[in-house]
Formats: structure tokens, C-alpha cells, sequence
């Protein structure tokens, strides 16, 4: 059994009056894929937001509750937003590549991290580039734009951006579904890589994608986790009627 | 939502209990040759065989043709797993009817089954287990299935009976040794009916519960 690296202890998310999390209690494994489903604003990606504080950017949002990385609060107020989303990274649904080269994108995070050294710039995007599988495709071309790339490529940059300023762990909200089914076989091959080294956390509306790649599986509804364990008991023998129902399409 | 999934969840279990219906039928039919030493009834037995064969392919082309569209997971994945292993246990029972047809018209003037008290009871609690397993499948009842897994000692210990008997007849008439050997396979396959009674009625545990 994996290490705990996220503890999150009676997390509630309220947006004004609307509690969008009840009660929320998970112990995220390290070096595992761990999946969020469940039906569209169910509150999977509100709570993958929670992870890295990304809900701050929200006026209206408030959080309850504990979250612990590593063993630290993160919603302590001496807490460094920046530098835990160094540590905690995310990638998007829609791939969002800056509109700059290949090599600045990745070089970007490192950069604003004061990195500076041409040498090790080269090597630090390099390493992503290998690491998120996409360094072969574009070698010879790290001078082009981004935004030049197929989708799938794209999204492998943005995975590459995350990796380079050497984070822990890894959001990914849908990170797959504006791909073609070939692009997001490469995505999921590499989750299976990146999770030797990181901790990776994704929200999936494709149960098959949970099924496949993910080592736990968390059911949402309603702001509620009903339903947390390996997924492979997740899929072969829920203990929740609702998970049943929801994962063999009786709703959702 | 998921209409014609359920159409063809309800086929596979449709087809499942016809196939049940064919070889307890093989079952009895095998049986009632071999008490009466019916020859007629035996050929037909052993020709109705193919038929059980023939369902098992279809069964399992259902089986087959869900997991590739459907990708189906927790109830519907063990149901359609559990209906690909039963087959395969049914069409062993169905080749066992087959088998014991063949020894009812091989078997010679001195095997009259109604000499053998245990054999004839093995059979007939070969024929219960099979119905019990069929019913806890209809009716996707737990304690049946349990109440089949259990009785798979009621007819182990027969057949330890059944072969005693076999051996002291054999050892008080050895010139007719080997005409009475045969019965050794009838009561062999019996017992083999009731493992893949049983293991039936693990099957039918998994579905319900996910363990077996």
C-alpha cells in the first residue's frame, strides 16, 4: 500500500451559499493514479481545484476543512500559493499552449522560478520534453510555436510546461477528452510513466479511461464522495448502489 | 437509457435457462436409458447433444459481442463472466449425458443399474443439484446456490458407496470383471455432473455477490 500524500479531512466548498462539497474525506496515495468520476457538476473538478487552490481565483468560493500535502496545511495562511503550484501542477481539458516557441513554454515556469542559466534551461526542457513523451516529435523544432502542434501534441507540452518546474503532483481535469483516440493513448501511456515519479490525481468523464489507467477511483455525486477505493473493486464489485448505477450508464 | 444493452443482457439470460432446460433433460433422459436399458432413448440422448454444443456458441457469441461494444464493468461484467463460465460447465454436463447414453447401450446384460441402490440414488442426486443450480440461477437465489455447493458431498460420499459396491461385485465374480468395470465410468461421470453443478452455483454466487 502506497503512502498517503494528499490528506483531505471534512473539506466543505461553498460558492456564496451553494455548498458545491460536502464533507469531503480522501487519503490520495503517492505515486498512483488516482480518478475522480461522476456526473457533470458533481463536484470532481471543483474538488481537484481545491488541491492546488485554484478556487481562490474564485471571489465567491470558501473553503472548509483540511488539506494536507506532504503533511503541511495548505490553506494556512503562511502558505505560499506560487510555490505549491510549483508542487501541485495542472493540466486543462483544452490544451493551452502560450502563444510562444516550444522551448519557451517549457523554459517559462523555470524561468519565473528564477532560473536563468542557459545550460540548465536547455537541460530542464530537454528532461520535460522527454518525460511528457513528446521530445522526439519536436527536437528539431523547439523554436516553432506552440500552437503550430496537433492537439495531442499540445496537451503533451502543457504536460511537459507542469513537469518543469519539478512538481509533485499532478491535476489533470479531462486531460484527454479534446483528443482523438490515438493522441489520448499516448496521454494515457505516459500517465503510467509519470506516476513512477509524481503523484497523479485526473478527472475523467470516460469511465473506460478511469477503468484503464487509474490504480483508485473516487465516485462523485452531488459534492459527495460516495464511493472511494481500488479500482479495480470500483469497477468488478462497487459496494454503492448509486456507483453501480452510475458506472454501468443507468444514469449520468 | 441502455435499452438495448438490456435487451441483450435479458437474451443471455433467456438463453442460459434454455440451455439449463436441454441438458437436465439430456440428464434425465441418459438416466431413464440407462434404468431401462433403452437404446432408443440413449441414440436420441447422444444425438441431442450437438444441440447443447450449438447453444454454447451462440451463448458465447452474445458474451463476446457485449464485452466488445458494451465494455461493460461491475454487475453487468460479472453477470456476462459468470454466463461465459456456466457455459462451459453446462456443455460438460451435456457431454456427460452423451457419455452415460453411450455406456447404457455398451453396457452388458449384467449391469442392471436397479441392482445398485447407490448408483441409482447417485443419479438421482446428480439430477436435484442441477435443478437446485438452475433455480438459484432463475432466481438469482444466494442460499440455493449454497444449498448445491454443500450437497457436492451428498454425492462424493455415493460415489465412494457406488464403488465399494462395484469392487465387492467384482471381486465375488471376477470372470465378469470387466463388464462391470464399466460402471465405474457411469458413477464417474455423475460425480463430475455434481462438480459442474457446483461450480455453477459458484458462478452464480460471483454474479450476485462479486466473490465467489
Amino acid at each position: 500500500m502506497e503512502n498517503t500524500k494528499i490528506e483531505v479531512k471534512d473539506l466543505n466548498l461553498y460558492y456564496g451559499d451553494h455548498k458545491a462539497l460536502k464533507n469531503i474525506n480522501i487519503d490520495i496515495k503517492e505515486k498512483a493514479i488516482t480518478a475522480f468520476i461522476g456526473p457533470s457538476g458533481c463536484g470532481k473538478s471543483s474538488f481537484l481545484k481545491t488541491l492546488n487552490r485554484m478556487n481562490d481565483l474564485v471571489d465567491v468560493a470558501r473553503v472548509e476543512g483540511l488539506v494536507n500535502i506532504n503533511g503541511k496545511d495548505i490553506y494556512d495562511e503562511k502558505t505560499d500559493v506560487t510555490l505549491l503550484r510549483k508542487e501541485v501542477g495542472m493540466v486543462f481539458q483544452q490544451p493551452n499552449p502560450f502563444p510562444m516557441s516550444i522551448y519557451d513554454n517549457v523554459a517559462y515556469g523555470p524561468r519565473i522560478h528564477g532560473i536563468k542559466d542557459k545550460k540548465r534551461l536547455d537541460k530542464i526542457v530537454e528532461n520535460s520534453l522527454k518525460g511528457a513523451a513528446i521530445y522526439d516529435e519536436v527536437k528539431d523544432r523547439l523554436k516553432k510555436s506552440a500552437l503550430s502542434l496537433s492537439g495531442g501534441q499540445q496537451q503533451r507540452i502543457c504536460i511537459a510546461r507542469a513537469l518543469a518546474v519539478e512538481p509533485d503532483i499532478i491535476l489533470m481535469d479531462e486531460p484527454t477528452s479534446a483528443l482523438d483516440p490515438i493522441s489520448t493513448s499516448k496521454i494515457e501511456d505516459l500517465m503510467e510513466e509519470l506516476k513512477k515519479k509524481y503523484t497523479v490525481v485526473i478527472v475523467t468523464h470516460n469511465m473506460q479511461q478511469a477503468a484503464r489507467i487509474s490504480d483508485y477511483t473516487a465516485f462523485f455525486l452531488n459534492g459527495e464522495i460516495v464511493e472511494y477505493g481500488k479500482t479495480n473493486d470500483i469497477f468488478s464489485y462497487p459496494k454503492d448502489k448509486r456507483t453501480e448505477d452510475y458506472i454501468t450508464g443507468r444514469f449520468g | 437509457m441502455r435499452n438495448r444493452f438490456d435487451t441483450q443482457l435479458k437474451e443471455l439470460n433467456d438463453q442460459l435457462i434454455e440451455m439449463g432446460n436441454e441438458i437436465i433433460s439430456s440428464i434425465n433422459n441418459a438416466i431413464n436409458a440407462l434404468i431401462d436399458k433403452n437404446e432408443e432413448l440413449a441414440k436420441s440422448t447422444m444425438e441431442a447433444d450437438i444441440n447443447v454444443d450449438q447453444q454454447q456458441k451462440i451463448i458465447e457469441n452474445l458474451c463476446f459481442n457485449m464485452l466488445v461494444r458494451q465494455q461493460p464493468v461491475a454487475r453487468d461484467l460479472r453477470v456476462i463472466t459468470a454466463a461465459m463460465k456456466i457455459v462451459t460447465d453446462m456443455e460438460r454436463i451435456g457431454d456427460h449425458a452423451a457419455d452415460i447414453s453411450e455406456m447404457a447401450i455398451l453396457m452388458g446384460e449384467n449391469n442392471d443399474i436397479n441392482n445398485f441402490p447407490n448408483i441409482k440414488q447417485m443419479a438421482m442426486e446428480t439430477i436435484f443439484m442441477l435443478n437446485k443450480t438452475m433455480e438459484a440461477y432463475i432466481e438469482k437465489d444466494l442460499t440455493k446456490a449454497l444449498v448445491v455447493i454443500n450437497y457436492d458431498d451428498v454425492v462424493d460420499e455415493l460415489f465412494i458407496k457406488s464403488k465399494k459396491d462395484i469392487i465387492q461385485l467384482i471381486l465375488k465374480d471376477p470372470d465378469k470383471g470387466e463388464e462391470i468395470a464399466d460402471l465405474l465410468m457411469v458413477i464417474k461421470y455423475f460425480e463430475r455432473i455434481g462438480d459442474h453443478a457446483t461450480n455453477i452455483a459458484e458462478w452464480v454466487i460471483y454474479s450476485l455477490k462479486g466473490q465467489a
